[in-house]
């Protein structure tokens, strides 16, 4: 971490003017922002694909904890007095969704071809996340001690450059409200002050949605790869290293990369799957957040306002001149007899 | 060398164009009503995949750069001293104010929380890493220097004791005097965010086909922003010229086409020398949508820069054929990077919805009844020799 690979051409002020000129020696002529790097006491969850059942628990006791209203498609509208959710992807009702990952006859859990697989979809709580970055009034803002991503609708101007720019596609607009307002999961900000779990992790009766501090999670999930694909272990749930009794399950054949680690700089939520991740529409992603991107472009046009400002002088200058010499000449006409 | 002057075109204000602009006006302040009492959905076809529809990127992205008349022309005539273009430069100007004022109100119109757009300028608020807030604040900041460098057209039209008894006579000497810093800041300004429009596609990585996704973003906004300027300046004046018929303008564009073709053929070396450097080449002849696109990008690119360079760029024709041309490949260059080369995955699409471009529409054709108005009754045309009654 750290290491600044693209070292050259490191201060050139007023890069975009020179670089035109310059030989492309290489695809980034600026260095990335520094990545962040994990909160002291970052929390996360790790979701476990191979043990979710796809019950949907977690996805209405995420409904009642946050008050999100219930989401169905309009001709169930009148079905079951309207009670039915069933939302198909997170929107700006629905904070947290499982998805389920089809393939030809369905016949095995966890297996890509001729099988099915669950997902879960909610804000990953990137270590650098994008929408931070671009949040013109910095309604997006990142624990400092716990990193989760919280948003703040007081300050929010509605541009939706988070919903743009979010790899992941988390944050949605309301778009069907005249007074919308983003909706993104905040892992339950309001229930972890007072000490509870984040519903999703507190309701799930297998211990796929697992709430911890994610360096632990992180082991644990190694502790998982390492082990042998249907052997039996003691799947902790709820909180890990809390008191509550494990579910004694069969490991699953995961995918050899734990989804999170890396993507986009790392993300607080880590996930275990069976089927690979971009068939569960985890996309692919550099090790490096975009926003270290952006903000290094930014940070070297922009670096103490010095390029704009020797730019406003010069220009200040010759307009100062070329305006004179304009008048002057004007005033000879004038003067001139017609 | 004669002096430059400026005369209002005269003629009646509510013609029958105008009152047809009008009509979709109303069309679109329906329209907009909706969208305020029932939201964005009710009109819009915009969604979680595509949050940015036609009001950000037909009105401000590409509105902007048709806005950047003033921007080029000022570039030119203060900043290189070519004051043979002088004649050129309040229209031009006017292009700007109303490019960029009703882009303004675009982006209000677009704004999920409007209420809260004040926050935008509350320095507790700021976020000093966003691209968008330096676009918002950049712009404006130019909106205001605009308006400010257009206020002496206000002034000279006022009648002098009108002016004494306000203290406008010194505000109007106030504004002569520092108009080289207004100068400045308007041609810094626009530097600035017309790049940021590219600065804020870096965030979209993986989701942006590599053919647009590439770190000179901001340069090639820079560039395809003043082209597209200069292509207004062009296309403004030969419309004005053509349909109240003044004094031709063609000689002194024959000469800026050098400029022109110049700022063309840097764009498209840079565009496809960083292809070709990245590797990437392969994607523009893959024959599919984003290759295509691109394809036709470039097309609409050529067709000015050979126009330019050869002996026809003399001939008003051929200039007009240029400036739409070019102005065409800038604008799909923004709607492409921004909207139809943009992948959110998940299987969501977007087309504009009938109601949503009618509000687009409408914002254009308010811009152009003012455009009409002002040049009607302000003296914003160069009026060396008497425009035919």
């Amino acid at each position: 971490m750290g290491i600044n690979r693209r070292q050259f051409l490191r201060g050139a002020v007023g890069a975009a003017a020179t670089a035109a000129a310059a030989p492309i020696a290489d695809a980034v002529p600026f260095d990335r922002r520094e990545p962040k790097t994990l909160p002291p006491k970052a929390v996360g969850m790790l979701y476990d694909s191979t043990q979710c059942i796809g019950c949907k628990a977690c996805v209405a006791a995420c409904k009642e904890a946050n008050g999100m209203p219930v989401e169905q498609p309009q001709r169930l509208a009148d079905w079951n007095e309207g009670t039915w959710d069933t939302a198909e992807d997170i929107s700006g009702k629905t904070l947290n969704v499982i998805r389920v990952y089809q393939n030809g006859a369905m016949t095995q859990k966890d297996r890509e071809v001729d099988g099915y697989a669950f997902v879960k979809r909610h804000c990953l709580h990137c270590v650098d996340p994008s929408c931070i970055s671009v949040c013109p009034v910095s309604a997006m803002r990142k624990d400092p001690v716990t990193g989760i991503v919280t948003h703040n609708p007081d300050a929010c101007i509605g541009c939706r450059y988070c919903v743009y720019g979010c790899p992941f596609n988390v944050p949605q607009y309301q778009f069907d409200q005249p007074f919308g307002r983003i909706a993104k999961c905040q892992f339950c900000n309001h229930l972890q002050k007072q000490g509870k779990l984040p519903a999703c992790c507190d309701v799930c009766p297998t211990g796929a949605s697992l709430f911890g501090l994610v360096e632990d999670l992180q082991k644990e999930a190694e502790r998982r790869m390492a082990l042998k694909p249907g052997e039996l272990y003691e799947f902790p749930r709820g909180k890990l290293g809390g008191d509550r009794s494990g579910q004694v399950a069969p490991v699953g054949e995961y995918q050899p990369h734990i989804y999170g680690e890396t993507e986009s700089g790392g993300t607080q939520v880590r996930y275990l799957t069976g089927v690979p991740h971009e068939k569960l529409g985890l996309p692919k992603l550099p090790d490096h957040s975009f926003a270290a991107v952006s903000e290094g472009m930014q940070h070297t046009l922009y670096k103490g306002m010095i390029a704009p400002l020797a730019l406003l002088g010069g220009l200040v200058v010759l307009a100062r001149r070329n305006v004179k010499s304009d008048e002057e000449r004007h005033k000879d006409d004038e003067e001139r007899p017609s | 060398m004669t002096a430059v002057t400026h005369r209002p075109l005269g003629g009646k204000v509510v013609t029958k164009p105008f009152l047809i602009l009008g009509l979709f006006l109303l069309i679109a302040a329906y329209f907009i009503l909706r969208r305020f009492l029932f939201g964005m959905g009710d009109v819009s076809h915009m969604s979680n995949g595509y949050p940015i529809g036609t009001w950000v990127v037909l009105d401000v992205v590409i509105g902007t750069a048709f806005g950047c008349g003033g921007f080029a022309m000022a570039l030119l005539v203060y900043i290189f001293n070519r004051n043979v273009y002088h004649p050129l430069m309040r229209p031009a100007l006017l292009g700007g104010v109303f490019g960029y004022t009703l882009a303004g109100l675009a982006v209000m119109i677009d704004l999920g929380r409007y209420w809260n757009a004040f926050n935008l300028l509350l320095p507790w608020y700021a976020q000093p890493n966003s691209v968008i807030l330096e676009v918002g604040l950049c712009v404006m900041a130019y909106i205001t220097v605009l308006w400010l460098e257009f206020w002496p057209a206000f002034l000279e039209r006022m009648p002098g004791r009108f002016k004494q008894r306000y203290g406008l006579d010194k505000l109007q000497a106030f504004l002569k005097k520092y108009m080289y810093v207004l100068i400045a800041i308007g041609v810094l300004l626009p530097t600035m965010h017309q790049s940021s429009l590219g600065s804020v596609l870096l965030i979209m990585g993986s989701k942006l086909s590599p053919l647009w996704y590439t770190i000179w973003l901001p340069l090639l906004f820079l560039i395809s922003a003043l082209a597209m300027g200069y292509g207004v300046v062009m296309l403004e004046a030969t419309l004005v010229n053509r349909a109240f018929k003044t004094p031709s303008e063609a000689r002194l564009f024959a000469r800026l086409a050098r400029v022109v073709a110049g700022l063309l053929a840097g764009y498209l070396l840079l565009r496809w020398g960083d292809l070709a450097y990245r590797g990437y080449l392969g994607l523009a002849f893959a024959g599919d949508w984003d290759g295509n696109l691109f394809l036709i990008e470039t097309a609409l690119f050529l067709v000015p820069l050979f126009v330019l360079v050869s002996h026809r760029r003399t001939r008003q024709r051929w200039q007009f054929l240029a400036a739409v041309s070019l102005l065409a490949g800038g604008s799909l260059y923004r709607l492409n990077a921004y909207l139809m080369a943009v992948r959110p995955g998940n299987g969501w699409t977007y087309f504009p919805s009938a109601p949503e471009l009618m509000i687009t529409i409408g914002v254009i054709c308010l811009e152009i009844m003012l455009y009409l108005l002002f040049i009607k009754t302000l003296p914003v045309l160069h009026g060396a020799h008497q425009a035919q009654p």
